[in-house]
């Protein structure tokens, strides 16, 4: 809830948005899985897509299409996209970095891997860098506190973290920031 | 030794194949079931087993089942909770990252003693890759005619679809998870009407964690009788216990129940001890929202029993002396991890996740939290230790769902135990406000 608080949409631009037409025909067997009639079941996997697909963050925009396309109001987008946290609403860097500050993790060295990020990315917490490179978050406990301190770079886990470790992450992040992720599609997984 | 009925397979190379699986002996239960059983049958043989939910409640499977709305004439679902967010806890990943069949098997045989013919598994968002190494052991499964249109030539077909949860701890109460899987913000259904009778789209619903599903399957191979032979009285089976915290040997450990913790805690074969040679401070056996013990009384009862890792050992002494095993995230503190700072941090948590419905769980949360800060920064006043425990008293009980007792129980358990630490931290703000990571207070 506390998260909630800046979590304000902004004004509608009146882009255009176009999936791909390979990602519509996904969008279309995942609403399939769901029964008759209950295609806003599909609402979460799309918006992953949604996120990924069309520029890391969801704007009013990408929202409305996802509306659309479910055939359901604009709102009921919004009200879910404010609800979970995987959800970007504004801008994002390339990579988003979100660091686990929950107990098990802080108790095993999160915080200092936190302090160790702010100071080698130059940003605190929320902020992206100014080559629009890396954001840096936290989240609460990615339920793989055994090999603690953990973070996710867009969802790709980095666990038993060291500040050296983190170091040659961050280099091989800078090298690769030109080409594409390796990151799995969230289209590929349905 | 601990026995691998769960993990059995789970050296094998190749496991998470299908058919490494099925050459292993995989999905002979499966056929076992459909084909020399009823849905009754198998429904007994649970029962009989006296297998508990997994995910925290600890609520007889076979009961649970039993509840099921069968007359019904809408479609029957099952649901599988692999929400898997409670601090501490991460042994649904690694069943799901190495024993993928394991689950399907499992999913296969309880759909089929439900009545159900489409199951959701729900995996929290974060868990991308468990989500594709799922994903391909359900194509393989497909495949091979274990799922789909009449499954191994018998009559009965099932389908299995993932769906990823979007980040919300709240999602895993079984209520929020339904609403999230129509498409909505989580938030709690009053109860009742049990999901058994309206649940998902207002159809009967049976929600059942990973673990709980998987372990259908070898109990229908060995037998509900042969299962409830394995743990002490009414804490049948194994469990997966997932360790972490100042240990030598995080990880997940597949126990026989009644196990003694202090054998899981100090043994070679499982946690190895603590780190750095250093003492015991507390323990959180099971996830963060159950009550945290001292060190003398996670290994010893009150009564100078030993104390076990079971459902029983564990809740004995009540809130007073007592804890929950939970989901079995056994969460370990050594001689320099601060209490006062590991109850604000579970208290942010607690406030971030609230969903917000009920005014005493989000008010409550919201004030708890601040004051914990306050206490840590060595800016608090001793009355407020009391007004935290005013605040938690007033949240247990009076909301919609566990979600409030769960953020009360570990503020007023802390202070129960450890009171002499935030005193300490109200007495000594010179001390403790020079202070960054709290590891000051040596009070085991
Ligand atoms: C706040 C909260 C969070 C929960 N999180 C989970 C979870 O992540 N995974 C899970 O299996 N059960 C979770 N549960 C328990 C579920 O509500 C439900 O009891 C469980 O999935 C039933 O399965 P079982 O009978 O097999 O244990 C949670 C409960 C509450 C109140
Ligand atoms: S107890 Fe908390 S999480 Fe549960 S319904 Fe109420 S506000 Fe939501
Ligand atoms: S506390 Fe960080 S992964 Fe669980």
């Amino acid at each position: 809830m506390s998260g909630m608080i800046d979590h304000h949409l902004h004004i509608k631009e009146n882009k255009p948005v176009a999936f791909s037409d390979a990602t519509l025909e996904k969008i279309g067997v995942i609403i399939s899985h769901y029964p008759e009639g209950q295609q806003k079941s599909a609402l979460l996997p799309v918006l992953h897509i949604a996120q990924q697909e069309l520029g890391g963050y969801l704007s009013v925009d990408v929202m409305d299409r996802v509306a659309s396309l479910l055939n359901i109001q604009p709102v009921e987008v919004y009200e879910v996209a404010t609800f979970y946290t995987m959800f970007h609403l504004e801008p994002v860097g390339k990579y988003v970095i979100e660091v686990c500050q929950t107990g098990p993790c802080a108790i095993c060295g999160g915080e200092q891997i936190l302090e160790h990020l702010e100071k080698s990315l130059g940003i605190n917490v929320g902020e992206t860098t100014p080559d629009g490179i890396f954001t840096l978050k936290t989240v609460e406990c990615l339920g793989a506190c055994g090999t603690a301190p953990v973070m996710q770079v867009n969802t790709e886990f980095h666990e038993s973290l060291t500040a050296e470790k983190i170091d040659r992450i961050i280099g091989d992040l800078k090298e690769k920031s030109n080409g594409k992720t390796s990151e799995v599609r969230w289209a590929e997984l349905f | 030794m601990g026995r691998a009925v769960l993990t059995e397979k789970i050296g094998i190379p190749g496991i998470r194949g299908f058919d490494v699986y099925r050459s292993n002996g995989g999905y002979r239960n499966a056929e076992k079931a459909l084909k020399e059983m009823t849905p009754a049958d198998v429904g007994k043989e649970v029962t009989k087993s006296g297998l508990r939910g997994r995910g925290g409640a600890g609520f007889p499977t076979g009961l649970k089942w039993s509840f099921l709305d069968r007359k019904s004439d809408k479609p029957k679902y099952l649901i599988c909770n692999a929400d898997e967010s409670e601090p501490g806890t991460f042994k649904d990943r690694y069943l799901m990252e190495h024993l993928p069949h394991l689950l399907i098997e499992g999913i296969i045989i309880s759909s089929y003693a439900l009545g159900v013919k489409s199951c959701y598994i729900y995996v929290r968002g974060e868990f991308k890759y468990i989500i594709a190494i799922l994903q391909k052991a359900i194509g393989e499964a497909y495949q091979n005619k274990m799922l789909g249109q009449n499954i191994l030539g018998t009559n009965f077909s099932l389908d299995i679809f993932l769906h990823p949860g979007g980040g919300a701890y709240i999602c895993g109460e079984e209520t929020a998870l339904l609403e999230s899987l129509e498409g909505k913000r989580g938030n709690p259904r009053i109860k009742p009407p049990f999901p058994a009778f309206r649940g998902l789209y207002n159809c009967p619903t049976m929600v059942n964690n990973v673990e709980t599903l998987a372990a259908v399957a070898p109990i229908i191979g060995m037998g509900g009788n042969t299962y409830a032979s394995i743990g002490i009285g009414k804490s049948t089976g194994t469990k997966l216990m997932s360790a972490c915290g100042n240990i030598n040997k995080p990880g997940v450990y597949e126990i026989d129940l009644g196990l003694p913790v202090e054998d899981f805690l100090y043994s070679e074969e499982y946690c190895g001890g603590i780190k750095n040679g250093k003492y015991l401070k507390a323990v959180v056996p099971g996830g963060s929202s159950v009550p945290v013990l001292p060190a003398d009384l996670i290994v010893h009862t009150q009564k100078g029993d030993k104390r076990l890792l079971s459902y029983e050992s564990l809740a004995e002494g009540g809130f007073e002396t007592g804890s929950m095993l939970g989901s079995g995230g056994f969460i370990v503190y050594d001689e320099d991890a601060c209490m006062v700072r590991n109850t604000w941090n579970f208290t942010r948590f607690y406030r971030h996740e609230s969903c917000g419905q009920c005014s005493p769980c989000r008010e409550g949360t919201a004030w708890m939290e601040p004051i914990l800060r306050r206490i840590e920064e060595g800016k608090g006043k001793k009355k407020e230790i009391d007004l935290l425990v005013s605040i938690a008293d007033k949240i247990e009980g009076n909301t919609i769902c566990p979600f409030g007792d769960a953020a009360a129980w570990p503020v007023s358990s802390a202070i129960r135990h450890f009171r002499k630490e935030f005193e300490f931290h109200v007495e000594h703000p010179d001390i403790v406000k020079n202070i960054n990571h709290g590891s000051l207070i040596r009070y085991i």
